[in-house]
């Protein structure tokens, strides 16, 4: 089992994740927004053929929402990384100390 | 619509309902006899946990409303479907992981935890509350629905249903939504629209999408004589009148005593009278259905494709299609979606239905209903904008969404079921392109209601499906409905009578008190859920996000990632975001057009409110921040 109470965690690891959040949330954020830019200034560039016979309102569409699940992997990868190098580190303390 | 009763149908109904009522009152006092359910969370497997979220988060307004809009409004649905999910990036990134470290998993709770103010849990629960209400009214639409084509009873009946078995459950037991049973009808939920599409790819696009049970009404068009803008003769009717709304021409005929309406359309110079449906309300209260009694069984199903070009060659079929294929052929292809109009013949009162050819790629496209071209008016770009924003920011805000985060033990755990959710939910969006589109080019649509989409198109496959699906529809709203009742009446007994109003109840009173809530607001919500009838539930739950987003978002966000944020100013961007959502709302084309004094009457034209509230109540929090600073702080938030 890992360490799983919120208040063991260390704050270095913390302040990773919620930076690693907001970063992740901005590039979001952009992709999400450059589709309502596109539907609002750019209209008529929704109808262009992407690839066999989707247009680009149905591609970006579909694309939001794998992109969505694509971030959620990354993010999920990125903070078991800096759980576990808090964990390895802490152990690394422990057997200094002995 | 007209809906014949299916005795298969019916039976595989009540025992779907009764297998996962069955199971939820089963597990919930398994779980009720346990000394806590959350401890327990631990031993549930991330999996699971991440299936139910999925069950939790599609309700009514996903399957039912957003398939339901793709069939009449083509890719406008769709935009829906991209930004509920869009909004959990926020959730996931911004909000779930701080408010664990708060450790505080209620909005009420976590806005409070650093200031303990009255102000703050009076303005919270008024929130939680109202969107609560505003999330019951779209379930409530699609329950009654539901019922109408399954039990053969009148909308109103499907309403008062729900009401009555969610506030027994609720008021006599409360209910315990548990996640073994929000795994089932999650599960079941993606199972099913897998099997659907397949269905849909397999049959393929179709000029006369009859299938084995359901025979598509071919509908007729007649050549007019036409002197100046007057039809004078048509060849086996007798005209009788012609009138004209908006830009539309409408002339009545009539045929061995019936008389029916025909919508005249002009194409190159050649004139047509093209067949509608209609509903003529007597002053008497009789109703006339396309001119006969309802017995006579003459309103049709609708939604066809009048044009099929596959590799730039006309085709009548295509048969079995694959998944980019179908999508690309419907955007060569011309499709009919019937619009609707009201005409004042005399005394009676007629809601004409009209077929309109839109061509594929414009059905492909946003912008039947939320108009965004070129030619679009000012209001109805912002009114898109506004609602993309409402969506995306909304899904964090909702009261109830969050809690299932906590309750699996470690956070890579709540990690990994949220994003398996992500991903299940992202699936099942996808599929609901297909369903929607199925539905809309199969002619399945009731043209009093979207929100059978996807149940009707199930019911032209077959009538098992169609029971088993509309099932685990009306089991979703169930749950969704009994959970929403029990978070607003306990917004009312524990947040606003006993803490604000400092009653100190004890035990006993604050469930008999929270139990005549539940009946109060679930009333409430019976009269708004008629109120309501035949608008989409997408549409109507946009509302309750743009609310959610307005009211409680900025207020998070600012306690979350602002220092100097104080009580005031989370209280006072509440009541703003509260008060300027619901104001526009209120006087919004949708509700003036309730109010029965014309959408096109109405004070401004925008639907949804966010792009206005959401900014506001943003500067709320800062202004008032800085104005009354926050005295002391009780717990630091570990940064």
């Amino acid at each position: 089992m890992h360490v799983n109470s919120t208040t063991e965690e260390k704050e270095i690891v913390t302040r990773q994740k919620s930076k690693l959040g907001v970063r992740l949330f901005f590039i979001y954020l952009i992709c999400y927004a450059g589709f309502v830019i596109l539907g609002v200034f750019k209209y008529e560039l929704l109808a262009t053929t992407v690839f066999s016979g989707l247009n680009l309102a149905v591609v970006y569409g579909i694309g939001l929402i794998v992109f969505a699940v694509i971030m959620g992997i990354i993010y999920n990868y990125y903070c078991t990384k800096y759980e576990d190098e808090a964990e390895k580190a802490d152990e690394l303390i422990k057997e200094d100390k002995k | 619509m007209i809906y014949d009763i299916s005795i298969t149908a019916l039976i595989f109904f009540f025992i779907f309902v009764g297998l996962v009522l069955g199971l939820s009152f089963y597990f919930g006092r398994k779980k009720s006899d346990s000394s806590s359910y959350y401890a327990a969370g631990g031993q549930i497997h991330w999996a699971v946990n991440g299936i139910a979220f999925a069950g939790d988060y599609l309700s009514a307004a996903s399957f039912l409303g957003i398939c339901g809009m793709i069939a009449i409004a083509g890719f406008d649905g769709f935009l829906y479907a991209i930004g509920f999910l869009a909004g959990w990036i926020v959730a996931l990134f911004l909000i779930a992981e701080p408010f664990k470290r708060l450790g505080k998993y209620t909005f009420t709770d976590a806005l409070n935890a650093k200031f303990n103010s009255r102000a703050i849990t009076l303005s919270a629960s008024i929130s939680t509350l109202i969107i609560s209400v505003f999330y019951l009214i779209p379930q409530m639409v699609g329950a009654g629905d539901l019922v109408m084509p399954l039990l053969g009873l009148p909308h109103w009946a499907g309403v008062i249903l729900v009401g009555a078995i969610v506030i027994a459950i609720v008021a006599s037991a409360g209910m315990a939504s548990t996640t073994y049973v929000q795994f089932l009808k999650g599960g079941l939920l993606i199972i099913l629209s897998v099997i659907l599409t397949g269905y849909i790819l397999k049959n393929g696009l179709s000029l006369s999408p009859s299938t084995k049970d359901n025979t598509y009404h071919k509908f007729i068009t007649l050549t007019p004589q036409v002197e100046g803008d007057k039809v004078t003769a048509v060849a086996g009717w007798d005209v009788i009148s012609q009138q004209t709304v908006g830009e539309k021409t409408f002339v009545k005929l009539s045929q061995s005593g019936v008389e029916r309406w025909f919508y005249l359309t002009n194409n190159d110079g050649k004139q047509s009278l093209k067949e509608t449906l209609t509903i003529v309300q007597k002053v008497n209260g009789e109703k006339l259905y396309n001119g006969e009694t309802k017995d006579k069984r003459k309103f049709y199903q609708v939604g066809h494709l009048s044009k099929i070009i596959v590799n730039g060659k006309e085709v009548d079929r295509t048969g079995a299609v694959g998944p980019f294929e179908f999508l690309s052929t419907i955007n060569t292809s011309d499709v009919v979606r019937f619009l609707q109009t009201k005409i004042t013949d005399g005394t009676d009162l007629v809601s004409v239905y009209y077929p309109e050819v839109t061509s594929g790629a414009k059905f492909m496209l946003p912008g039947l209903k939320y108009k965004i071209g070129s030619d679009a008016s000012l209001w109805s770009k912002l009114d898109f904008v506004s609602l993309m924003l409402a969506l995306f920011l909304g899904t964090a805000a909702l009261p109830h969404i969050l809690i299932r985060y906590y309750t699996v033990k470690t956070p890579r755990d709540a990690r990994k079921s949220t994003i398996l959710a992500i991903a299940a939910i992202g699936g099942f969006y996808i599929l609901t392109l297909f369903i929607g589109l199925g539905a809309g080019v199969n002619g399945v649509m009731d043209v009093e209601s979207s929100n059978m989409a996807a149940p009707l198109l199930a019911k032209a496959f077959g009538a098992v499906l169609f029971s088993v699906i509309s099932a685990v529809a009306f089991a979703t709203v169930l749950g969704t409905v009994a959970g929403l009742i029990v978070a607003s009446s306990g917004a009312i007994a524990h947040d606003f009578i006993d803490i604000y109003l400092k009653k100190n109840l004890n035990d006993d009173n604050k469930v008999k008190v929270g139990k005549i809530a539940a009946v109060v607001v679930g009333i409430f919500a019976i009269l708004l859920g008629m109120a309501f009838k035949g608008i989409n539930v997408s549409f109507l739950v946009g509302w309750a996000f743009a609310i959610a987003a307005s009211a409680n978002l900025p207020a998070i966000l600012f306690l979350l990632f602002w220092k100097r944020t104080s009580s005031t100013g989370i209280s006072a961007s509440i009541v703003v975001g509260i008060v300027a959502s619901l104001a526009i709302i209120l006087t919004s084309p949708t509700m003036w057009d309730k109010y029965g004094l014309g959408a096109e009457n109405s004070m401004h034209q925008m639907e949804n409110p966010a792009l206005i509230s959401f900014p506001l109540a943003v500067l709320t929090v800062y202004v008032c921040s800085i104005l009354y600073p926050k005295k002391e702080v009780k717990v630091e938030l570990t940064r």
